[in-house]
């Protein structure tokens, strides 16, 4: 049985219908790169299951346990995020904490780990993203790939179920990519089960292994990273495929 | 300024500086600590835009801002005996100058709030925390550290400000000086003396706000 299950979700703002109707599917060790232009509703999908938007309707089964998307108690809504990790696109470090502190108080204030336990968790997580000597910095003394960086590490702390990452590397300046990519990869290697909202062509190609392709609030193809690759099926997914080898020069 | 006028204002400097420590300075501390307690929860209320108290809240600013202390002050201790019920002077005092400031500070402490990006919020909620934990934790103290100069200015504003409660027989700095003032006739030396002691408090307390800055701003520059 699949370890994510989504059922129709639906989403307007105002009168915009930005989701329309998706059904997702994620097993265990899935990464999932969802693509598609600007507006596609990527974002609003990949919030809206973790509820920091309230959909329209839908539904959810995670890790056996059943989720009304449209409706949920706070203390529903929490009990699902301490499952998932979450990485923005603007990273969002908290601005008054130092990078370890940032990793630890998901662990101290939010699930009651004592503070010497968190914090050896937190410093090894710092370590697995290379950020192991920048523990005492606070986020405004770091580029955007090191806040990103700490953010995953942040994201990774509490061993999450799935981790969703949100356009993580469209914020960063090109050579600060590479580095926060390598460490998605890293992850996808250990097998982390990842939904990640990209524009990252050879991140979705080299490692996802699947590949869902949105517009206009609906998935128009999806499938395995190779097929969709390869042997698109859809005129418009090759399309969007052309413009993006384009655009990067590929 | 002859010798007699000098021998009146030494002997009335500590006179009058002992209530301002036993008068304004306690109805200051007091107050402003009640006030940054109702600013903050008032602030919260809107922030989270919570039905029926949020108009409470909207409704209490507006009343509080559109009325002047003075006239507060007269509806608590002199008004409110009328519809039988008595409150002393120095209590009446502390809860209007900390419904006053509450008003203030909450306007100061909401603009705060609302100056933390949203994403704040929601990266608390992700990492696990609750609303709370991530309004304490994470919200409350950016938005403290915005508010903090705003803050220290009604501080300072209070300070002179408890100089109002001597209209309602509370004793402290100014009506003392008051009564010294009618009693040896040299009311512009005694006020001008008062107005010195008001400045070395409020010179101080800018001092320490700072002193304050410079401690919050440890965490660096902010984005």
């Amino acid at each position: 049985m699949a370890m994510l299950e989504i059922r129709g979700i639906r989403k307007k703002f105002d009168t915009l219908d930005v989701l329309n109707g998706v059904d997702l599917s994620v097993e265990r060790g899935d990464v999932v790169a969802i693509l598609g232009p600007s507006g596609s509703g990527k974002t609003t999908l990949l919030r809206c299951i973790n509820y920091l938007e309230t959909a329209d309707e839908g539904e959810m089964i995670f890790d056996n346990e059943s989720y009304d998307l449209a409706n949920a108690s706070a203390q529903k809504m929490m009990e699902l995020r301490k499952k998932t990790g979450f990485v923005f696109q603007n990273y969002n470090l908290f601005f008054n904490k130092t990078a370890l502190q940032n990793v630890t108080i998901g662990l101290t204030v939010g699930r009651k780990i004592p503070k010497e336990e968190a914090e050896e968790t937190g410093r090894k997580m710092l370590e697995k993203v290379g950020m192991g000597d920048r523990c005492d910095y606070y986020p405004s003394q770091l580029s955007g790939g090191q806040q990103q960086r700490v953010a995953i590490a942040r994201a990774l702390a509490s061993n999450p179920e799935i981790i969703y990452f949100d356009e993580p590397t469209s914020a960063l300046d090109p050579e600060l990519i590479g580095e926060v990519l390598a460490v998605m990869r890293q992850l996808a290697k250990e097998g982390r089960t990842m939904i990640v909202v990209t524009h990252e062509m050879s991140f979705a190609r080299d490692v996802s292994n699947k590949v869902i392709f949105m517009e206009n609030g609906v998935i128009v193809e999806q499938g395995s990273s190779a097929e969709f690759f390869e042997h698109p099926k859809k005129e418009r997914t090759r399309e969007f495929l052309r413009m993006e080898d384009n655009r990067t020069g590929e | 300024m002859n010798q007699q006028v000098w021998d009146i204002l030494v002997d009335s400097f500590m006179k009058i500086l002992i209530p301002g420590f036993t008068m304004t300075i306690p109805l200051t501390v007091i107050s402003f600590a009640l006030a940054l307690i109702i600013a903050v929860i008032t602030a919260m209320i809107q922030y989270a835009d919570i039905p029926v108290l949020k108009q409470i809240a909207r409704f209490y600013i507006w009343i509080i801002r559109g009325t002047p202390v003075l006239v507060q002050l007269y509806v608590v201790f002199f008004g409110l005996p009328s519809i039988g019920i008595m409150i002393d002077a120095f209590p009446s005092a502390v809860m209007v100058f900390a419904l006053n400031e509450g008003a203030y500070c909450a306007e100061t402490m909401r603009s705060a709030l609302e100056s933390v990006p949203a994403g704040q919020m929601e990266a608390g909620l992700c990492s696990g925390l609750s609303w709370f934990q991530t309004m304490w934790h994470i919200i409350l103290p950016q938005a403290f550290r915005t508010a903090f100069p705003p803050l220290s200015n009604s501080l300072i504003g209070l300070v002179k400000e408890t100089s109002l409660a001597s209209n309602i027989t509370v004793t402290e700095m100014f009506m003392v000086t008051q009564r010294i003032a009618g009693r040896t006739y040299k009311a512009f030396w005694l006020y001008l003396e008062v107005a010195l002691i008001y400045l070395i408090f409020s010179t101080v307390l800018t001092w320490l706000q700072r002193r304050g800055e410079d401690r919050l701003n440890s965490y660096g520059v902010r984005r």
